[in-house]
């Protein structure tokens, strides 16, 4: 009896209540990831069932002859979120060194607010950003450039019509980098200042500090930061939409057109009249959820190997 | 109480909210447990008299339809006539694409649907089916669809012919001075650079007509592309809407797309003309475009199911095409079948006096007087 009565103490406390309230909320969430996996696969019954594994690798996507493949909006994707990265990751977790470590705090403060606004701004005015800045650049700076030098690679050939892969990929990475630099800002923040103080006592400079001690220390957190921008950058669609040129085809420039998942979807949808058809587009959305699946698991991964090393204190 | 509360929030439109306010009202009774017999009967009396208000004011008789966007500016503006001539009948319009008017109307969660395309075999065929009763195809306006292009010095007005279109589309004609652009353009210096095709990257009803037309005047086309909503384009970057279509043309140099004439109109876009059936270079005009619709009126099926893509006449501008109201042929509900039939009727006739205002191309005489004819067929 003591049990249920102790029980009924901390029920009074209010203890349990919280415990079983906040419990039913997190179990909501994984509810809601079934449920949509659930919608997801019984909705795509059609598709599976014709086209198999072919789904995944074919190249035609033929709504008139009822012919989908998926393969180009999934090298689409992919290709385009590893550009935003490839140009976020430095340039954000630069930004988040100097304003964590190297700024006096009130010029921290002020562009961190800057910072937080960015990230709030809706993507299709990034997209517009990009249609008309980012777009004429790319066409008349940054093709002939990188054409005129590295030419000779199979990525920077032409013709650049101004939209494409890496158009799309530069405009992701301008909205991404803002997640970066804040979530990283914050854990480089939050390392405890002993840290630093003991590297400086050992007779390291301040950057030796910095990047030997504190930014390894917040590897877990900076790692998070990249997973989110992943996240953000694999199902952006608005933005992408307007500068990837949404062609269905896989090739090797970066400066060709190319599609991404996100944005046939967003493209298609309403006007998608057969069965077949509707049912392909929310096969992509199972793939989309599939891919930001494995590249989680994946990041997931490489962040244990890499702690397992050693080199930092998980938080 | 609950079944009364129940019938005015879900019997009559926009009385969600008040229904609400009243609902809490009543709980307001409830709890003052200590208010005198008096004043509770007084507020019990002025809460049913609110209710009985909500319920006269708003018993207006709410249609529901879904469909295509290309027709929704005129089509809003028709409800919103129609209601204030007709306080009794109200239509809501959701414009989610011809696609999904025609999912929704063949599931039965909208009283009509609306198309830019019409219904193919296998989806009359489908609201049979489910039904027992088949759907019926109303024209309401007319659109186009114009070439639009962008090529350093060269401001003239360009002739285009259907095989320059379909070479150009196909990825068959790829620079702006091949001979099939330039024969009957003598006079305008072309360049000698790459074309960069632009078409529309959603569904659409403006790609609709573009492919339509292409198939009609290409069999390669045909063959290799067909025509619909979406389409597998063998050449070319998609924009997002007619906005995107014609941001990307603007902004690549030597491109060429095609946008609504509507949007071309109120945007002063540049646009060329076409060669019609008859031979002579059109450029769209709205009356280009009812002359289309007349040019093949005594063609017109029954069931109105027509493309007039490539209509004879010599005034017709080749690429236009009808929109479509999709209404059911058995409509059990006595009130709704009442009100739109009455508002077909409306919209044949004086309704069209509203279309030109808005850039759309009236019905020919001969269209309306059939489809006055084909409105006793919804019973």
């Amino acid at each position: 009896m003591t049990g249920s009565r102790s029980f009924l103490s901390r029920l009074r406390e209010g203890d349990e209540i919280a415990r079983l309230t906040t419990m039913v909320f997190a179990g909501t969430v994984v509810l809601l990831t079934a449920a949509l996996v659930w919608e997801l696969w019984v909705n795509s019954v059609l598709p599976r069932h014709k086209f198999g594994f072919n789904f995944f690798v074919t190249q035609t996507w033929d709504p008139i002859m009822d012919d989908f493949g998926a393969l180009p909006f999934i090298y689409g994707t992919v290709v385009t979120s590893a550009i935003a990265l490839f140009i976020a990751i430095p340039l954000g977790i630069g930004a988040a060194i100097f304003l964590a470590e190297l700024a006096p705090a009130r010029v921290s403060d002020t562009l961190q607010f800057f910072i937080d606004l960015l990230a709030a701004v809706p993507s299709v005015i990034y997209g517009l950003l990009g249609v008309f800045i980012v777009v004429p650049l790319v066409r008349e700076v940054i093709f002939p450039a990188l054409n005129g030098t590295l030419g000779f690679l199979p990525l920077f050939k032409g013709p650049s019509y101004g939209v494409g892969f890496i158009t799309a990929g530069i405009v992701m990475a301008i909205m991404v980098i803002p997640y970066i630099i804040s979530v990283s800002r914050e854990v480089l923040l939050s390392v405890p200042r002993d840290q630093r103080e003991a590297a400086l006592a050992l007779g390291s400079t301040r950057w030796e500090s910095t990047w030997k001690v504190v930014v390894p220390f917040a590897k877990t957190g900076i790692m998070g930061s990249i997973f989110l921008a992943l996240a953000r950058a694999l199902g952006e669609t608005m933005a992408v939409t307007m500068v990837i040129g949404n062609a269905p085809k896989i090739a090797a420039s970066l400066f060709a057109p190319g599609y991404s998942i996100a944005a046939v979807i967003a493209n298609e949808f309403t006007e998608a009249t057969g069965d077949l058809y509707l049912q392909s587009l929310i096969e992509l959305g199972l793939v989309l959820f599939l891919l930001t699946f494995i590249l989680n698991g994946l990041a997931r991964i490489l962040i244990l190997v890499t702690t397992q090393k050693g080199s930092g204190v998980t938080q | 109480m609950f079944p009364i509360f129940n019938r005015v929030t879900i019997g009559c439109n926009n009385s969600v909210m008040v229904g609400g306010q009243t609902w809490v009202s009543f709980r307001k009774i409830c709890v003052m447990g200590e208010m005198s017999l008096m004043k509770r009967l007084m507020l019990l009396a002025v809460g049913v008299l609110a209710l009985c208000a909500i319920v006269v004011a708003d018993n207006a008789l709410l249609i529901n339809g879904a469909g295509a966007t290309f027709p929704y500016p005129i089509y809003s503006k028709w409800f919103d006539v129609y209601h204030n001539k007709f306080p009794n009948t109200q239509f809501n319009y959701q414009s989610i694409g011809s696609g999904g008017g025609i999912k929704q109307v063949t599931e039965g969660t909208v009283d009509f649907g609306a198309s830019d395309g019409p219904m193919n075999d296998d989806q009359l065929k489908a609201f049979q089916d489910k039904h027992g009763s088949g759907i019926l195809h109303f024209p309401t306006v007319l659109g186009a669809v114009v070439p639009t292009y962008n090529i350093a010095g060269v401001s003239s007005s360009l002739n285009f012919t259907s095989e320059a279109l379909a070479g150009i589309f196909l990825g068959k004609i790829t620079k702006w001075n091949d001979p099939a652009i330039a024969g009957p353009n003598k006079g305008v210096n072309l360049p000698a650079t790459d074309i960069v095709v632009v078409h529309r990257s959603d569904g659409s009803g403006t790609s609709y007509i573009w492919t339509d037309y292409l198939s009609k005047v290409s069999d390669e086309w045909k063959s290799k592309a067909g025509k619909g909503t979406s389409v597998n384009w063998p050449v070319g970057l998609g924009g997002k809407g007619n906005e995107g279509v014609t941001g990307l043309v603007k902004q690549t140099p030597n491109a060429i797309g095609y946008v609504e004439l509507i949007y071309a109109i109120q945007n002063n876009i540049p646009y060329g003309s076409v060669k019609n059936s008859s031979g002579e270079f059109v450029k769209a005009s709205l009356a280009g475009v009812t002359a289309a619709a007349a040019g093949s009126a005594k063609d017109i099926p029954d069931d109105f199911r027509v493309s007039i893509t490539n209509a004879p006449g010599k005034t017709a501008y080749p690429i236009s095409s009808f929109t479509w109201l999709l209404i059911p042929e058995k409509i059990s509900d006595a009130g709704k079948r009442d009100a739109i039939k009455g508002f077909l009727k409306w919209m044949i006739t004086d309704g069209q006096n509203d279309v030109e205002a808005l850039s759309y191309a009236k019905l020919p005489k001969e269209v309306a007087a059939k489809e006055m004819k084909a409105l006793s067929k919804v019973q």
